[in-house]
This record gives structure tokens, C-alpha cells and sequence, in this order.
């Protein structure tokens, strides 16, 4: 089959991203009279005007408390937040949107299930296993598990390139391993791991399986029928969403023998002062009013997200990051952290005659927006023997001009320090 | 490097310090020490200091951060050793307003320490160049505790 058939071209022109960024108000600014090359997209990501409008839209004409009043404005917004997880629903591939359920992001996500899931399947001598490369939030709500509950965690250690060492992994799942925890691509490193292969290892030991999709979502296409996976979590803000959404799917057997996490209004099915009986999913595990506006703006930003096409995104973003490395390569004493044969479009990187928060300073006044630090991943800077790194993570609107921005900034603090 | 500023921030007292600590290490018949932490860009550093009485008669420091954390850390050593508690003290707070930019401060009168001016144009940078002093002062006042910027 010739490649024609094919319905559009696999990645994006330079026409199309120059016609993306203008979506973009908050790239039209001049930080220290530069151009802004906002490369922390790894971070959070900027919103194109559909979402703002979208956010802005609602609060104007549909707002109202949701799934509580009969009148005609309360059932627009009902209406307006149940189509954000209708889109989460169709964004993920899942098969069910009752097994969406809407929070704050990520970290609430993983709190949820690391709180919940403990309480109900995790005891003293059990083990929860999670990898090296973990972001903070898909460590710390393990751990505080494991307190709870006498359990052990257990981390499955990685390779100088950063990369998961998979055999390592099948060796400890266990008889106790209760539940694995894995970050699909590494914040601070930029590692995919094989998720279906873990997923295949886990479940073999009847193990469910955590996937924290901070950093894939909208970085790749996301399957969750097709990684496997049992929970999957991800946050809007990454996706070009607002902040304080995101979304977290499990499985409907999984979710529904879960215990509720959050008491409040809304989850309940029945209250005497005797005994509470709960609502079914998802609204057991949404207490309170919700951030229906925010689910509004989500929606918004999975349907712009969709319109360019994850798969052109995903190739553009590879494209810069082969472009990114190649031209590091050439800046004297930089070292890159995380070269792992699979990586999303973000590069770690440390010079050997300055700091990361130097280098950050000095990028800043040339208009290059990038993170330095630990990325909350302070485990992954002890395995690399560095006490912070510079990431320059990259987005659809990203352009090698930005690419080349911070290259050129990278060759002024070799001036200053080198 | 275009920017005045940066060049001011980056000037070859600072940059110099950086590359050189002085004072880096343990100073011999130290009794007191604190630790310092910015846990946002993993800075970190021991500072350790020797009383005599009420005077501090020397201090040292170890641990890695950016150049502006490293070059307060040294210039700091030199700056407090022979002086009393409570000298030290004003000086940071001298210190503290000058990077700041809080109050008035002549930026003579905190001497060496004034190659650091330029740290207020740079708000994000003032824990950087604050980090040993919050450790120093736990060292004299709180021994064995340790400061977090956070």
C-alpha cells in the first residue's frame, strides 16, 4: 500500500505549527525582549484560545451546581461537565465513561487509588512495587500507604540510560506484590516504558496494574484496552487543559470494589446518622462540588488536541527531540541525563561548569522558559549522581527555532562559566 | 551576554567564589553545625561554626548549589569569622534587605557581600543567595537543626 493513502501527512509542516501557535495567546509575548520559547511543557502546558473561551463561555451562559437542581440551567451544566468525561472517556479509548472519574489531576488520582486500593487489598507483609524513575506524586501516596498498612514498597531499579531493567521487574512481582505503580513516561528522564509488557508480567500474578499518564497524555496515543492497564491517570493542565482537572480511569470491577476516599455530597447513596450507603461510580469518588468549569475547558482542549491529531503530535515532538539531542551534543561538557532507547519529547540535561539554576537564570533572559531542579524525582537525581538537571520538554506549538534559542543560551552560560 | 543584569549577577567576584569556595570544609574545633535545603533546585549545605564565647571564630561550609548559593556560602565565611553573634546577625539582615530589595540598605555596608546586589533583580534567586545564612543562623541559635527554604 502506497503511503497516499494515508488520510493526512504524519507530522505537522512548519505552516501548521506557525498556524497552532497563534491559538496560543500567551506565546505572542516578548520575555526580556526575546521571543518566548516555552520549553517546560513537561511542566504544564499553555492554553490555546478554544479552551479559554470554552472555560470563559460556560461561567457566562451554563453554569450552575451540577446533578443536584431540575431547573433548565442546572441540567445545561450537567450536561456541559458529563461531556468532559465523555471526551476523557473517547481521549483514553476506554470502553465505559462511568469508569471516568474527574479530580484535580494526577496526584489526586493516585491518592485515590493508593488510598483506597490499600485499604482494601493491602496488609501488613504485603508489598506495593513501583520503578526508580517514579515523579514524587507516584511514590510518596505509596509509600504513605505502605505506613498505613505494614506493607513494604518495593522499587524496581533502572539502567544507567534510564531506562526500566524489565527482568528486574518480573523478579519482584511476588506472591505479595498487591498492586504495581508505573509512570508510562518518565518526567525527568524521558523513558517510555513498556507498559504492555508490564501489564503482561503483573497480570500473570493476578497484580493489577497503575499507569500515571502525566507525561503521555498528549505526548502519544493512549489506549487503555490496549496497554492493559487497570487504573490510568492523567492531568488536564498537561494536555493543554486548565489546571485543578484531570481524570482518573479504572476498570469497573476494580473501581466498584473500591472503598469510598473522599466523604461529601454527592457520593452518597443514602445518609442516617446510623449508616451511609454510597452512590455507584463514578459519583462515589467525586465528594463535593466538582471543578465543573474545569471539566468544560477540558473537554475543549481534548477536542483541539484530537482536531491536530495525537500521532502528528507524537512525530512532531520526536522531531524535535532528535533535533534537540544532536545539537546538545555539540555544546561543550553538557551531559545529557536519560538515553533511553524509547523517550518522549523531553531532554535532561547537565553542564559540567555550571548549575542548573545558573543555566535556568541565564536561558531566562534569553526567552528560553525551561525547569531546573530535582522535577520531583529527587530518587532519580541520587541515581544519576546530580543534584538537579535542565529539562527542556517540548509541546505541539514547540518549533526548532526554539530548539535553537536554547542552544544559543546554552552557548552564553559556557561564555559566563565555561 | 547582553544583559546587564545578568552580567552584574554573574560578575567575576561571584563566579570566582563559586569555583573557589574558601572556607569549603570543616573548621577545626567546630561546635556547631545546621543544614540547609531548597528542596525546589536540591541545593544543599552544612555550615559549620566555631564560638568563642559570644564571637564566632570561624566558619565553614560544605555541600553543592548554583553559583549564587555557593558564592553567599563562601563570602559569608570570610565576612562572619571574628565577629560577635549578634554582628552576624545585623549583617544578614543588611544582607537580607539588599537582596530583597526591602528598606534602604547602602550596599557598602555589607561589604564584600555587595557583589550580590544584583540577586534583587532576580526574585527567584533570593533563596539561592540566603540559603547558608538561614543555616548559619540555625548553627548559632538552634544547633543541629536543619532550615528549609520552603
Amino acid at each position: 500500500m502506497s503511503s497516499s493513502a494515508e488520510p493526512f501527512p504524519t507530522r505537522l509542516s512548519d505552516l501548521e505549527v506557525a498556524r497552532l501557535r497563534a491559538d496560543f495567546p500567551v506565546l505572542a509575548q516578548r520575555p526580556h525582549g526575546r521571543p518566548l520559547a516555552y520549553l517546560d511543557n513537561a511542566n504544564t502546558t499553555q492554553k490555546p484560545r478554544a479552551v479559554i473561551d470554552a472555560e470563559s463561555h460556560f461561567y457566562a451562559t451554563d453554569y450552575a451546581g451540577v446533578h443536584r437542581a431540575v431547573y433548565e440551567l442546572a441540567e445545561r451544566a450537567t450536561r456541559a461537565y458529563e461531556a468532559g468525561r465523555a471526551a476523557v472517556r473517547r481521549f483514553l479509548h476506554a470502553p465505559d465513561a462511568h469508569e471516568v472519574i474527574l479530580l484535580r489531576g494526577t496526584t489526586e488520582a493516585i491518592n485515590l487509588v493508593a488510598s483506597s486500593f490499600s485499604r482494601a487489598h493491602v496488609g501488613a507483609g504485603d508489598e506495593i512495587l513501583i520503578t526508580a524513575m517514579e515523579h514524587h506524586s507516584n511514590l510518596v501516596p505509596w509509600q504513605l500507604a505502605c505506613e498505613a498498612r505494614g506493607a513494604r514498597l518495593v522499587v524496581a531499579p533502572i539502567d544507567d540510560s534510564g531506562a526500566l531493567l524489565l527482568d528486574e521487574f518480573e523478579r519482584l512481582v511476588t506472591d505479595r506484590t498487591r498492586i504495581v505503580a508505573v509512570a508510562h513516561v518518565s518526567n525527568s528522564l524521558g523513558s517510555v516504558n513498556p507498559v504492555r509488557e508490564i501489564v503482561e508480567i503483573a497480570h500473570a500474578r493476578g497484580v493489577p496494574v497503575l499507569v500515571d499518564g502525566a507525561q503521555s497524555a498528549p505526548h502519544m496515543p493512549v489506549d487503555v484496552q490496549e496497554l492493559g492497564c487497570d487504573f490510568y491517570a492523567f492531568s488536564g493542565h498537561k494536555v493543554y487543559g486548565p489546571s485543578g482537572i484531570g481524570a482518573l480511569w479504572g476498570r469497573r470491577e476494580l473501581l466498584e470494589a473500591l472503598p469510598p476516599w473522599q466523604g461529601g455530597g454527592g457520593m452518597i447513596e443514602n445518609v442516617t446518622f446510623e449508616k451511609t450507603t454510597y452512590a455507584g461510580i463514578p459519583a462515589r469518588f467525586e465528594a463535593g462540588t466538582p471543578n465543573i468549569a474545569g471539566a468544560v475547558g477540558l473537554a475543549a482542549a481534548i477536542e483541539y488536541v484530537e482536531a491536530v491529531g495525537v500521532e502528528r503530535i507524537a512525530a512532531h515532538e520526536q522531531q524535535l527531540l532528535v533535533h534537540a539531542t544532536e545539537a546538545l551534543r555539540e555544546i561543550p561538557g553538557l551531559t545529557i541525563i536519560g538515553t533511553a532507547p524509547e523517550k518522549a519529547g523531553l531532554v535532561s540535561f547537565v553542564l559540567d561548569c555550571a548549575h542548573p539554576h545558573d543555566i535556568a537564570t541565564i536561558l531566562d533572559r534569553e526567552g528560553v522558559a525551561v525547569r531546573a531542579g530535582h522535577h520531583c524525582t529527587q530518587p532519580v537525581m541520587q541515581h544519576f549522581g546530580v543534584p538537579a538537571t535542565v529539562r527542556a520538554s517540548f509541546g505541539l506549538y514547540n518549533t526548532r527555532e526554539d530548539v535553537d534559542a536554547l542552544v544559543a543560551g546554552l552557548r552564553t552560560v559556557v561564555e559566563v562559566f565555561g | 551576554m547582553e544583559s546587564a543584569e545578568l552580567r552584574e549577577l554573574y560578575q567575576t567576584v561571584i563566579l570566582d567564589h563559586y569555583k573557589k569556595p574558601r572556607n569549603f570544609g570543616r573548621p577545626e574545633g567546630a561546635d556547631r553545625e545546621a543544614e540547609g535545603r531548597n528542596p525546589l533546585c536540591g541545593d544543599h549545605f552544612k555550615v559549620y561554626a566555631k564560638l568563642d564565647g559570644d564571637r564566632v571564630a570561624a566558619v565553614g561550609f560544605e555541600g553543592s548549589g548554583c553559583a549564587i548559593s555557593t558564592a553567599s556560602a563562601s563570602l559569608m565565611t570570610q565576612l562572619v569569622a571574628g565577629r560577635s553573634r549578634e554582628e552576624a546577625h545585623a549583617i544578614f539582615t543588611r544582607f537580607h534587605d539588599l537582596v530583597t530589595g526591602s528598606g534602604d540598605v547602602d550596599p557598602a555596608s555589607v561589604g564584600k557581600l555587595e557583589v550580590l546586589a544584583g540577586v534583587r533583580e532576580f526574585p527567584a534567586r533570593v533563596k539561592c543567595a540566603t540559603l547558608a545564612w538561614h543555616a548559619l543562623e540555625a548553627a548559632l541559635d538552634r544547633p543541629g537543626e536543619s532550615v528549609s527554604t520552603e
